[in-house]
């Protein structure tokens, strides 16, 4: 088991987003979470990676058999946990090589490895760049600033390429993509999925998981999850829209 | 202040505060007291020179030396005041309020009116024994923080001045426009003090006007004190239109409580010497102050705006911008301060000071400063001092238009920027047009001028891009 | 891939703690009694073998000092100074006239080695001629042969005056009078030693300039002194560095730098100042009251200063240009950064006299601990200097609730065909991105160590390459702590 969510309950400010909300992923697995807008999707990759201000009231976040509710976020993304942001934050003056050098040796740190060699670094770049074909130079360019919408998104793959998360979370990673840049980064994740790595991918729309398809689909509805199957769900859900699932969860 | 340093002023001013007891043998118990300390206070400290860094480059020291005179007794009016004053702001009404030589013009007025909705508006001399309660929780309470010798001297001497209190919940509905005329045969130095109290969940806009009806040099030291309470919203204007040797110091204290909401809008004109002081005391979370000023100065006048913005508590915005054009001998200094303190968190602070120079001899010193002691804020600050651009002067030449209206034009623009954020529409429209007339100069070349004045439903045949301005 | 190791280096700094330039070097000293009195004087020029001229100009500044009172304007608070209190003299009694390395007393050497800037290394790695200043006298000067083939005058200060009096006696005061200032006329009554150099007219220096400042005997104020000439068309890039131990009784420095840049000339010159900021509860540290100001005397020079102030328990600093000459350029790049108790009240001056005159502030100021840290800047167009334009931007990054940053700008206009623009903000560090380095497997120490560099990398890429490496670690160290 990757990663197993037992009855979480999430609040901002007081205010409770998710509640008893559960999910088991397993290693080689897809999960989509899928919902109307307002429901805790960003909430819960919020939780998950350990984000200040979420404050968990109630239940477990287990990653590898560890319970990381009070670990921070280096110390959860060392352990593979990663984040593909909804929207990425633009960080002036601090180069993208640098920003990726340092990410990657504070990993290999965390499992007592030495440091990338630059030759090795250098090489890595290249080859990743190439599978989410961004062909700028990232030496000169500041993380993010001057990105355009789609150029951040492959940028985000391109990092979770670099970094090679166990478990990696796609916050609505198609959103504000064309079907061109879609495909880019539908193709650089279906790279990296592995036997021994999962996904969860946040979505708002079906487009992305004729790409990447997910071996199962969950509908979030007002902090938790209301209905689970296979990728079929995702088109009964394209076709029918959120409101049957209201309804239902209303009629409950 | 050692004897033998007095200036003329100075020594008139403490001939004139040695008379305290018979001049203001009215007073209560409260203010006596109030003018004694004032007394003293001006026996140490006497008036600021422009070697203090608050007074630097200010021309104020030009009538330390000046024979002034003051109105000690009330003068008795018989007219009123239409006959005597024509307000140039006209479209909408407002319940006019008169000051005339310092002096509350009342000729068949009480001197303090309750209306139906317990909205009180009147004489502050009256005020003071009437209700005692509510002056003497707030009279020189919140303006002690800004306290230099002028503001001394207002204190102890101080003739009369306007007094509103709103209760709470109550919304006037029409402005009450404070005018300030003045006129007279010698050189008056006017000292008159404002104090207006806005209750809860209250709104009010206040116009404060000062103009003058002659051409005698004199000196009009004002001081407004406003406390702004929970969640009471204050529109406050000034507009100030007096004669080239007049000076002026209008000080504008405002305390705004938990949610209040303040905007003000400086219009400077035409004046001798003006310093515009504005302290605003943001000191409830979620206040809101929108300060605004347009200046537009020519011959040796020389405006001065101090605006000090203090954050003391966290969740409050505050925005300045002020913007003006300098033309001939003219100068401007601009000294914005927002001070931050620390546990004043989730603040927004923003300053702007914009300054046109027309001619080699105007001058324009800015000092926007920011003095801040908590770390989760967004502040920032922007001062320029330029001229027109000359990209936009060739657009529009290239149009046809000649290089006089396509000058009057852009600076037209670069005024616009404050005058629309005037939410009384018939008072902008107005203002906007007393901005154009004084842009202009002069009114003759208005047939030919593009911006139709006098025509406003001719629309203008082309955009300006603001944003060069 | 340079920039990446650097960074390396500087997050491996950041671990190793303490202030690691706190050491003493044993030399014998030659000192001054205490206090300062027109003997005081009279006993310094004397151990340097003033020529009288030089004496005068001295007892000249003493006089004035006394009728002036310390400067209080700053955003800077400190218990009152005790001028009566300080050693205005001290000198390694071995008096040195060398002609080699070899020659160089051994501790000093190792002095050198411990801070990383020993004179064979630079010497032989970076090309960079050396004036090592120890305290108060020089000791040694390096690559004066190769300088002097293309005429370049490198020296201490003391022997400027010997050799070069003309020079001396014309620029010296010429910038900086003695009457400019409180510290300025302090200096020009007790300074000790500096550097002194002369660039002739069309030569461009080969190498670049630098001298390193050490505060080394206790109770030792120092009183720099240095002047810079670059002759018509001529180009210098000079650098400055300081380190100084540590000491728990607090210590004044007041230094001056001039500069006079002729027609066509360019002058570059860059400081990383640490000097010791005092201890974790503000106790200790250099008072650092400096007064630097460039001449742009000629058309079309321009004079340039960058500086990267971490240390000081009190920086009082404004490296200004007068721009006179038509056409000449002034420029000022800063990064300040104050943690614990230190004080800054430090930026740029800024006068235009000259036409068609132009000039750059950029301030980057980062506050940390309770630390205070101002800017206070002065842009001044006369009446004459048409088409002139500066602009500035002063940014202000807050680390922590216990401190304070504040940004204070003069600006005055005496034309209307010149622009000036200034522009501030300040703002924290934004959560988002600290979350965003966060969940890359960052630690919020080194992300805040990323994010500041970057945040200042707009002034470290003004400086030469050895000076931007050291820049950066200092940054680091000096933020170290200051989050948690």
């Amino acid at each position: 088991m990757l990663l197993d969510i037992k009855n979480l309950h999430v609040s901002i400010n007081g205010k409770e987003i998710l509640k008893a909300f559960n999910l088991t992923v397993n290693k080689g697995e897809v999960h989509a979470i899928m919902g109307p807008n307002g429901t805790g999707k960003s909430t819960l990759a919020a939780a998950i990676t350990g984000r200040e201000g979420y404050e968990i009231t109630q239940g477990e976040i287990w990653f590898n058999g560890e319970l990381i509710n009070d670990m921070s976020p280096d110390e959860r993304a060392n352990k593979g946990i990663f984040l593909s942001f909804q929207y990425p934050v633009e960080i002036p003056g601090v180069s993208m090589t640098n920003f990726m050098r340092t990410a990657l040796n504070a990993k290999r740190e965390f499992n007592n490895q030495p440091p990338v060699s630059a030759s090795d670094f250098l090489k890595k770049m290249e080859e990743m760049k190439n599978l989410v074909e961004i062909h700028s130079k990232l030496t000169n360019r500041s993380v993010n600033e001057g990105f355009s919408g789609g150029e951040k998104k492959k940028n985000e793959i391109f990092q979770m390429a670099m970094l090679e998360p166990t478990m990696a979370i796609l916050d609505e990673t198609d959103s504000g993509l064309d079907i061109d840049a879609l495909k880019v980064v539908a193709k650089g994740v279906n790279a990296l999925r592995a036997d021994d790595n999962g996904f969860v991918v946040i979505t708002h729309y079906q487009r992305l998981l004729d790409f990447i398809v997910p071996d199962f689909v969950h509908v979030m509805y007002d902090g938790s999850i209301v209905k689970s199957g296979g990728k079929e769900l995702a088109l009964e859900l394209e076709a029918n829209g959120y409101e049957w699932i209201k309804e239902a969860v209303a009629e409950k | 202040m050692k004897e033998t340093n007095s200036s003329v002023l100075e020594s008139a001013i403490l001939k004139k505060f040695s008379n305290l007891t018979l001049d203001h043998a009215d007073d209560s118990d409260y203010m006596t007291q109030i003018r004694r300390q004032a007394f003293e206070a001006f026996k140490s400290g006497g008036l600021p020179r422009r070697t203090e860094e608050k007074w630097k480059n200010s021309k104020f020291d030009q009538v330390l030396e000046n024979q002034m005179e003051f109105l000690t007794e009330k003068p008795e009016y018989n007219t009123e005041v239409s006959e005597i004053f024509h307000c140039s702001i006209h479209g909408f009404t407002t319940q006019v309020e008169a000051f005339l030589n310092g002096w509350y013009y009342t000729p068949n007025k009480n001197p303090l009116k309750v209306h139906d909705n317990g909205l009180i508006i009147g004489s502050i001399r009256a005020a003071q024994h009437q209700y005692p309660e509510l002056f003497n929780l707030h009279f020189g309470k919140i303006a002690q923080h800004n306290q230099h010798g002028f503001s001394v001297v207002n204190m102890g001497l101080f003739q009369d001045g306007l007094f509103i209190y709103v209760p709470d919940g109550v919304f006037v509905e029409e402005s009450i426009q404070l005018i300030k005329m003045v006129n007279a045969a010698k050189k008056l130095m006017i000292n008159t003090r404002n104090l207006v109290i806005l209750g809860k969940n209250s709104r009010l806009s206040l116009m404060h006007c000062d103009d003058s009806v002659n051409h005698q040099s004199s000196l009009i030291n004002t001081v407004s004190e406003i406390f702004v309470g929970e969640n009471a919203t204050l529109d406050l204007y000034k507009l100030q239109n007096i004669n080239d040797v007049t000076c002026l110091i209008n000080s504008t204290s405002v305390w705004q409580s938990r949610n209040s909401r303040v905007k003000v809008n400086v219009i400077t004109l035409n004046g001798g010497t003006i310093r515009n002081e504005l302290n605003v005391d943001l000191q409830g979370e979620g206040a809101e102050a929108d300060l605004n000023g347009i200046y537009l100065m020519d011959k040796k006048q020389q405006v001065d705006n101090q605006v000090f913005v203090n954050h003391a508590v966290p969740h409050c915005n505050s925005s300045e911008l002020f913007k003006g054009i300098l033309d001939e001998e003219s100068t401007a200094i601009f000294n914005g301060y927002i001070h931050v303190n620390k546990d004043a968190q989730k603040t927004n602070a923003f300053q702007r000071n914009n300054n046109i120079l027309m001619t080699p001899d105007a001058k324009v010193d800015t000092m926007p400063f920011l003095e801040i002691y908590a770390d989760d804020v967004k502040c920032s600050h922007g001062a320029t001092i330029g001229q027109l651009d000359n990209e936009a002067m060739f657009y529009l030449r290239q149009r046809g238009i000649n290089e006089k209206d396509a000058r009057l034009l852009l600076m037209y623009a670069f005024a616009a920027e404050v005058t629309d954020k005037i939410d009384i529409t018939p008072l902008r429209v107005n203002i906007e047009d007393m901005v154009k007339k004084r842009l202009r100069g002069e009114l003759s070349i208005c047939e030919k001028c593009v911006l139709h004045c006098s025509t406003p439903d001719i629309p203008l045949e082309f955009e300006i891009d603001l944003s060069k301005i | 891939m340079a920039e990446g190791k650097d960074h390396n280096n500087i997050l491996d700094e950041v671990t190793s703690g303490e202030y690691k330039y706190g050491f003493y070097t044993d030399i014998e000293m030659d000192t001054a009694p205490k206090g300062l009195t027109e003997d005081t004087i009279r006993f310094i020029s004397a151990k340097k073998n003033e020529p009288e001229w030089m004496l005068e100009f001295r007892l000249k500044a003493f006089k004035y000092w006394l009728t002036i009172a310390e400067p209080n304007w700053a955003h800077l608070h400190h218990p009152p100074i005790d001028y009566q209190d300080i050693i205005y003299y001290a000198a390694p009694k071995k008096k040195p006239s060398l002609s080699s390395l070899d020659e160089v007393d051994p501790e000093l050497l190792d002095t050198f080695n411990k801070l990383g800037i020993s004179l064979e290394e630079q010497k032989v790695l970076a090309g960079v001629a050396v004036d090592a200043v120890i305290d108060s006298v020089s000791v040694k000067t390096t690559f004066t042969e190769t300088l002097s083939k293309k005429g370049i005058i490198f020296c201490s200060f003391s022997e400027a005056v010997r050799e070069h009096p003309e020079l001396v006696k014309k620029h010296m005061g010429s910038v900086v009078p003695y009457r400019d200032n409180y510290f300025a006329a302090l200096n020009s009554a007790v300074f000790s030693d500096g550097s002194f150099c002369y660039i002739p007219k069309g030569v461009r220096c080969p190498v670049e300039l630098s001298t390193y400042f050490r505060i080394n005997a206790a109770n030792t104020g120092q009183f720099e002194r240095t002047l810079i000439v670059a002759d018509e068309g001529s180009y210098v890039s000079y650098l400055e560095g300081c380190t100084a131990p540590q000491r728990d009784e607090n210590q004044l420095h007041a230094a001056i730098v001039e500069i006079v840049a002729e027609h066509n000339a360019e002058v570059k010159y860059s400081t990383v100042q640490n000097w010791y900021p005092g201890d974790k509860e503000g106790k200790g540290g250099i008072y650092n009251f400096v007064t630097k100001r460039g001449l742009c005397r000629g058309n079309h020079s321009k004079i340039s200063w960058t500086q990267v102030e971490t240390g000081s328990a009190i920086t009082w600093k404004y490296p200004s240009c007068v721009l006179k000459g038509d056409n000449s350029i002034g420029e000022f790049y800063s990064v300040a950064v104050t943690n614990n108790y230190q004080q800054a009240d430090t930026g740029s001056k800024m006068i235009h006299l000259g036409k068609n005159t132009k000039s750059t502030i950029i301030s980057k100021g980062i506050s940390a601990g309770h630390s205070n840290n101002s800017y206070r800047g002065m842009v001044r167009v006369a009446k004459k200097a048409t088409n002139s334009r500066n602009f500035s931007q002063c940014d202000s990054l807050l680390l922590g609730d216990k401190c304070g940053a504040h940004t204070f700008p003069y600006i005055t206009t005496g034309n209307e065909s010149s622009i000036v623009e200034h522009e501030a903000t300040t703002s924290k560090i934004s959560e988002d991105q600290l979350f965003y380095c966060q969940q890359r497997g960052i630690d919020s120490e080194k992300a805040i160590s990323l994010i500041v560099n970057g945040y200042a990398k707009e002034v470290l890429n003004k400086l030469p390459m050895e000076f931007a490496v050291e820049a950066q670690k200092l940054l680091a160290i000096t933020l170290e702590g200051s989050v948690g």
